[in-house]
């Protein structure tokens, strides 16, 4: 009998139109294709043409249809009518929510600007919201880069002028063995899967390193099962090894890092270890060829790393020599590390092996020619085909900073930064760390700051200090507590605020960050002192401005609520000013765009700033004659310059003979020339440009042409960071500005020019016997931060977390599926569902992060399980660390960069009887925007 | 697999009702007029009813008519055909008797052959499933016939019939359960052979790919306890198959044989009950259950 | 019609790297996102927001946890979506023909407008392939995206199932197992790729691509002489002191 089956439609009309913009679905920014049916978004693609995700979208990202039709939407600008906390508010126009922000700030600015504390969370607008504080003139602005992996910007950029973040990527097209350390899925994420497909479909092998064996390292061919916060330490017993050997890349070393650079090792002198310099400040060699002292960078130079200098008495070494010195040492031996970082001697025997072995015997020749900034002409591009990539993982530590430099200091030398086969730097990187700004916090009333706000100070005269010596800042960044916080301490804003240390503040003023849940330390904490009244029954923090497109646990904290439009709905600008979305190979820019107009009366944030500032009088934001300057977000990123020629868009400025990138006055069209390309901007760096960049004139040109620098800035990495050693100098006791008498001792242990390895703080806090456990959070491939609970198809995949066990502590404890615990630390405690794990390191737990969520938010049923058995670590890590007597509030974070050390936590198991629901149980808030509805059947065409 | 009411219902009623059919078809008891009314009606009011009740699962019972199409691969639509054609063929020979008075015996054996393959289309239906190793045996088919005869001889009054069948259905039941027990694990299926991954070492589930449930989880994993199980199966015995024994071999009442007729009916849906809620269907593996 | 083609003119199907999958669940939402828009019925979900949400998804990413006699645990994420059987046991148990295998490609579909939504294609599919719609009351499966495959009205590179173009790790691969010189098939050749539970006899066309061998570098602490080893031997040091590497160093640059 012959086969019958249906004729079906295999051509349907796709959607009438699309529509290209930028992914928000996490940090990664994807560009997107949006099918539009009817006028309405009907189903979202990656975007084939971007250079971030090439076609490709993550989980995240499939699902923004969700996002983007949440039903925990705002709808309308809001102010409070119940008690904070309560979520209960009467809906008001834009113009009442103005007024009353107006009538708050614009005492404040007239008279004590500091009074005005500006953070911003998930903000991917930065270079504007610095800039509108700025103009504000409070210097208390930050974004959330002091609890995410300010660690690993700082030291990269400390130290190469660059970083993992999304600043650089491997070459994942000549890399033949790639290590990868903990990693935060919202940073990079799909352009690292796409890297590891593509590696692992050559068959180049990847090597893991983190506690927990998921995600990407559960496809890496092995895996480092380290314990928590020892990352450091096993790197420079890797680096102990490689030394011993003689495997490390010598002429990479001689020519292109401070190795042979001179270092004062008088200890009597006030230079002592400070590097030698000329009059003009140029560091000081030793020229091979001659054998002469030399600046470092004169033509025809070759640096010598062995020969020392007797000058006036005093012995000047090269920086190799300390190097050597240190990391010979039998305190790095494999044997000495191995117990402590729970990895066999062996295994880091092997390790080492390995890398020497891909770098030095498989090392790949590009016939490319180059010029170096030292005029030399290369033949050949010469690649240590071994790429590094890190993140969070290591950098939420308070050994963070330091580790995150034994990172960059192994690339180093082994060669294998900015050459073929290695880890490579995106535009606006590589970029001396002398090329970025100071931190300013000149505050004049009644003007703008003296300067941009963050910045990376090189010693103790650029710290944010007052007269007195108390800290210009509400965090307290810039201080000897944390001198190199380049991104600020968001995560001790409130606590301080709540403190009045260093002092009382008038109102805070958040955007997208979730403070009163999954975004603080302490939640419980945090949400007292957002509540906390004084003795006058008035709130001691005492206006709250928040802004967010979704009801979030944070709306209900606040006094007055700026609605923001979801991200299909508003206009960004993914600026080479801000964090760029560049490959290693291309500059790019990006923009979002209204594909649909928001059906609510909501306003894109920055557009909403654009109009308090001109009611605010601001110099930036209004004319002349006092109107309003930018009409909108939109407008700004048309018209607005930071200096002549330079925007927040690269792409299509006009020139003088027409259109032109990088340099050149605004032009109207602009935006429109983004849209018909796709969304974005990129331009790619000629091949003779695309390696060795920091010292290659062809790219140095390429850069000053588009704008990146105003001149070439070559320059050379620092093994050895000198803005540490002032710091210690200082605390030695030389120098004007001086440490108070309890940091000395921290400040000389911990800011060491060359990398150390030191106990994560809370180790030494508490009594490691009782609470012998590390606990961890991982940031699970399909959610992003809280966001994705309100999305109905994420939070099928995550509806619950349990906290994950390793073999061992599964049975000592007999535990069972289904089984709850009683975890507890020094601060808190929390009752959760537990399950077992076995590829987990054996001294660990771990749970998803932001699963767990309070009752009432995100417009989910009280009885969500997310709420009934999710649950969140944050009440177990405090902002502090545990008191130690002496009165003072010690911070739980690095001491150098002030990244809080959320990974620190250390906590004990013990099994209990199920409770009803995980514990601490909250009440329920009012959700300002009702729950949504019960059934899903979502097609938009017909 | 679900133990849906609406399943157990439908085996339950149909098996009985046309297991009383093959018997009135064959002409047991010889009965015309009103008492054959009675009969038949009971006969239809099970099998119908049953077959009825099949259709309360249905996401688009509108469509029934749709399966009596593909009649050369499916089970569930032979079954339509067959339980169709037994319910015209035994109206028929039913209206001869009731109204006629007259006895058709060829088209009775007819109609008795179809109600019996009826009962056989039904219990391939299940019997066919290689998913379901508890239910992949030829003991499905012959434990549901002897069911379907034994309950059939019951209602029909045929107490000799019954006394024979009963015990044969309960031991093909016994047969079923012991083999049942070790299906899965002799089916060859397990978690190495669902993933592939045995090789390496031993295979468990880790996260499920939703933390919710699902139509999968729903539908084909539902865990009974071992001494539930193992009450319901001496519930099912006892009301099953003992007690009517026991009530056929006392002095005849039409109360000892309402009686007993109800108690096998209670017997035969616990163990129906059983025989869905039991069966491991080979998904549950992905998911790490059974 | 239930009864299966003889023969199909190609095998479409997917090829999944386990060795590659990263578990991030891209896949799945995309599948979700392009087939509720498209073929058939909205894939619907309940209680969206609520205490139980659950919905139809036609792909899920299972993860299991591999346990070795020796050594450390593994994890592999394990996509599964419909295997497109040459030997569907979904096909023949369809009592209304609603379920069938496609000819020109071997794609098996449900029409919906026939499908009476009895379960029996779920029940006998031993892979969880198929899910009843809990709103439309009619059973979805994986078409291979039919709608996309051969859709002209889509640019030819993006003519390949949902979950294909989407997937950041480059771990699904799409095209004719039928035929030997295909990269599919070369990829199956090349990797050993396997059935799932061969033992059923479905004749699964998707094929699955086991993982490489993983924690070569967990080598037994005294290598067995004459042993192959794979890896690099220990570094041999050149120095055991900072004093004697300074001496090295001299001697090394002296060679660059």
């Amino acid at each position: 009998m012959t086969h019958h089956q249906p004729k079906i439609e295999t051509s349907p009309k796709v959607s009438d139109e699309v529509r290209k913009t930028t992914c928000y679905m996490c940090a990664c920014r994807c560009g997107i294709n949006v099918h539009m049916k009817d006028g309405k978004v009907a189903y979202i693609e990656g975007n084939r043409d971007h250079p971030v995700n090439r076609g490709v979208l993550c989980a995240k990202g499939s699902a923004g249809i969700m996002q983007h039709n949440a039903p925990s939407r705002l709808r309308a600008p809001m102010k409070r009518v119940g008690p904070r906390g309560s979520g209960e508010f009467e809906e008001i126009s834009w113009d009442e929510a103005l007024k009353i922000a107006t009538g708050w700030l614009a005492p404040l600015r007239a008279e004590a600007p500091e009074k005005l504390a500006f953070f911003t969370g998930r903000d991917q607008s930065q270079s504007f919201t610095s800039y509108w504080a700025q103009n504000f003139g409070t210097p208390n602005y930050a974004a959330h880069g002091g609890f995410c992996s300010v660690n690993m910007a700082a030291a990269g950029i400390y130290t190469m002028g660059g970083a993992f973040w999304e600043f650089g990527q491997p070459d994942w097209d000549h890399t033949k063995l790639f290590m990868i350390f903990g990693v935060a899925e919202d940073h990079d994420s799909n352009p690292i899967k796409m890297g590891i497909g593509k590696i692992k479909a050559r068959g180049a092998k990847v090597i893991g390193v983190n506690p927990i064996r998921s995600g990407y390292n559960a496809v890496a061919d092995d895996w480092v099962g380290i314990t928590p916060g020892t990352d450091g330490l096993f790197i420079l017993s890797l680096v102990h090894e490689l030394l011993r050997a003689g495997r490390i890349d010598l002429d990479y070393l001689a020519r292109y890092t401070n190795a042979p650079v001179l270092v004062n090792m008088d200890p009597e002198s006030p230079e002592h270890g400070l590097l030698m310099r000329d009059e003009d400040g140029k560091t000081l060699v030793i020229d091979r060829k001659t054998g002469k002292l030399t600046p470092f960078d004169q033509k025809g130079v070759q640096p010598d790393l062995s020969a020392s200098y007797r000058h006036g008495g005093v012995t000047h070494k090269p920086v190799m020599h300390l190097i050597a010195e240190r990391y010979m040492d039998s305190q790095y031996a494999p044997e000495a590390v191995a117990g402590r970082c729970g990895i066999s001697a062996d295994k880091i025997r092997t390790i080492a092996a390995e890398l020497a072995r891909v770098a030095f015997d498989e090392e790949i020749v590009l016939d490319q020619e180059w010029t170096d900034f030292r005029g030399e002409t290369h033949k050949q591009m010469k690649g240590r085909p071994v790429a590094f990539h890190a993140m969070r993982g290591i950098s939420a530590h308070s050994n963070g900073f330091q580790t995150c430099r034994a990172l960059h200091m192994l690339q180093i030398l082994l060669g294998s930064v900015e050459v073929p086969g290695g880890f490579r730097f995106k535009p606006p990187y590589p970029k001396p760390v002398s090329a970025h700004p100071k931190p300013h916090s000149a505050v004049t009333p009644d003007k703008p700051l003296d300067g941009p706000h963050l910045g990376f100070v090189q010693g103790p005269d650029d710290l944010a200090l007052k007269d007195d010596g108390s800290p210009v800042r509400i965090d307290k960044a810039f201080t000897w507590e944390n001198p190199m916080s380049a991104h600020g301490l968001m995560h001790m804003v409130i606590s301080n605020a709540h403190a009045g240390d260093p002092y009382k503040i008038d109102t805070l003023f958040m955007y997208m960050a979730n403070m009163s849940w999954n975004s603080s330390m302490n939640t419980r904490g945090v949400i007292d002192m957002l509540t906390d009244k004084d003795e006058n029954g008035e709130h001691v923090i005492p206006h709250i401005i928040y802004s967010d497109a979704y009801s979030s646990e944070m709306v209900a904290y606040a006094d007055l609520i700026l609605p923001d439009t979801t991200y299909l709905e508003r206009h960004d600008c993914i600026s080479l000013l801000d964090r760029p979305i560049c490959e290693a190979d291309a500059a790019a820019d990006a923009i979002r765009w209204p594909v649909v107009e928001p059906d609510r009366d909501v306003r894109g944030f920055q557009s909403a700033l654009c109009d308090l500032g001109a009611r605010l009088g601001l110099p930036g934001f209004v004319n002349a004659d006092g109107s309003q300057k930018y009409a909108d977000y939109a407008d700004y990123i048309t018209n607005h310059e930071r200096k002549p020629g330079i925007g927040p868009l690269a792409g299509w400025r006009k020139g003088e003979t027409g259109p032109s990138h990088g340099r050149g006055a605004p032009n109207p069209e602009q935006l429109d020339r983004y849209i018909e390309n796709g969304g974005f901007f990129v331009k790619h760096i000629p091949d003779a440009a695309s390696y060795y960049k920091p010292w290659n004139m062809a790219y140095q040109d390429w850069a000053v042409e588009l704008g990146i620098f105003d001149s070439p800035q070559p320059y050379i990495f620092d093994l050895y960071v000198e803005p540490l050693r002032r710091f210690q100098l200082a605390a030695e006791g030389h120098g004007e500005r001086q440490p108070p008498d309890h940091l000395r001792e921290r400040i000389r242990e911990t800011l060491d020019p060359l990398p150390i390895w030191y106990p994560p703080f809370e180790d030494g806090g508490i009594d490691t016997e009782e609470f012998p456990v590390h606990a961890l959070t991982q940031r699970p491939m399909a959610m992003y931060h809280s966001w994705g609970s309100q999305n109905a198809w994420l939070r099928q995949i995550h509806g619950h977390n349990p906290l994950y066990l390793p073999t061992g502590l599964w049975e000592a404890n007999g535990f069972a599926d289904g089984d709850w615990a009683r975890v507890t630390s020094a601060h808190g405690e929390i009752t959760v569902p537990v399950a077992h794990m076995a590829a987990l390191n054996e001294n660990t737990v771990w749970t998803w992060n932001a699963i767990g969520k309070r009752k009432g938010a995100w417009a989910l049923d009280k009885d969500a399980p997310e709420a009934t058995k999710g649950f969140l670590l944050n009440h177990l890590i405090h902002e502090l660390l545990p008191a130690k007597g002496d009165g003072l509030r010690w911070a739980n974070s690095d001491p150098i960069t002030g990244q809080a050390a959320w990974f620190d936590l250390r906590v004990k198991i013990e099994k209990v009887a199920a409770p009803t629901e995980s514990q601490p149980g909250l009440p329920p808030i009012h959700s300002p925007v009702g729950q949504g509805p019960d059934h899903l059947e979502w097609k938009v065409g017909k | 697999m679900h133990p849906a009411p609406s399943v157990i219902i439908f085996t339950t009623l149909s098996g009985l009702g046309f297991g009383l059919l093959v018997w009135l078809g064959m002409g047991f008891p010889f009965v015309t007029g009103w008492v054959a009314f009675a009969f038949f009606a009971i006969a239809y009011a099970l099998a119908v009813g049953g077959l009825m009740a099949s259709t309360f699962h249905l996401g688009h019972p509108e469509r029934a008519l749709k399966a009596f199409t593909q009649w050369r691969t499916s089970w569930l639509s032979r079954e339509a055909w067959v339980s169709v054609a037994a319910l015209i063929v035994m109206a028929l020979y039913g209206a001869g008797l009731v109204f006629l008075g007259a006895k058709w015996t060829a088209l009775g054996w007819l109609g008795a052959a179809l109600s019996l393959l009826t009962v056989y289309c039904t219990s391939m239906i299940y019997g066919q499933l290689k998913t379901v190793p508890r239910w992949k045996t030829p003991l499905t088919p012959a434990l549901m016939l002897a069911i379907a005869l034994a309950g059939g001889a019951l209602l029909a009054g045929q107490a000799l019939a019954a006394l024979i069948l009963l015990p044969v259905a309960a031991v093909l039941q016994v047969l079923w359960w012991v083999r049942g027990d070790m299906a899965l694990s002799r089916s060859g299926t397990d978690m190495a052979s669902a993933t592939q991954l045995g090789d390496i070492g031993a295979v468990r589930a880790f996260e499920p790919p939703h933390t919710g449930t699902n139509y999968l989880l729903r539908e084909f994993v539902h865990v009974v306890g071992r001494r539930h199980s193992i009450k319901l199966r001496i519930i099912a015995l006892i009301l099953g198959y003992a007690l009517p024994v026991v009530l056929l071999l006392a002095p005849f009442t039409h109360l000892m044989a309402f009686l007993a007729v109800v108690s096998h009916l209670a017997g035969i849906a616990a163990s129906r009950w059983l025989f869905f809620a039991e069966a491991e269907h080979v998904v549950g593996l992905y998911y790490g259950k059974r | 019609m239930t009864q299966l083609p003889d023969r199909t003119e190609k095998k479409l199907g997917l090829v999944i790297d386990l060795d590659t999958c990263v578990g991030c669940h891209a896949c799945v939402v995309s599948c979700k996102g392009w087939n509720t828009e498209n073929y058939g019925a909205p894939l619907s979900d309940q209680d969206p927001y609520g205490s139980a949400p659950t919905g139809t998804f036609l792909n899920r990413v299972h993860s299991y946890e591999v346990q070795p006699e020796q050594g450390t645990a593994q994890l592999i994420h394990f996509p599964k979506s419909c295997l497109h059987c040459e030997d569907a046991p979904c096909v023949t148990v369809c009592p209304t023909g609603a379920s069938y295998k496609r000819v020109e490609d071997g794609i098996v579909l449900v029409n919906e407008t026939d499908c009476i939504g009895c379960g029996l294609c779920a029940w006998a599919c031993p892979y969880g392939a198929r899910e009843l719609d809990a709103a439309e009351g009619v059973m979805k499966k994986c078409t291979l995206c039919v709608d996309r495959i051969y859709n002209e009205n889509l640019p030819e590179e993006d003519r390949v199932p949902a979950c294909v173009r989407t997937c950041p790790a480059g771990a699904r691969h799409f095209g004719d197992l039928g035929d030997p010189d295909s990269d599919v098939s070369q990829l199956v050749e090349a990797r050993g790729g396997v059935d799932l539970m061969p033992e059923q006899g479905t004749k699964p066309v998707n094929k699955y691509l086991p993982p490489r061998p993983k924690d070569q570098m967990d080598r037994p602490a005294a290598q067995p002489e004459g042993d192959i080893d794979v890896l690099a031997p220990f570094l041999k040091p050149v120095a055991e002191e900072p004093k004697g590497f300074i001496g090295w160093l001299d001697k090394a640059l002296e060679k660059l």
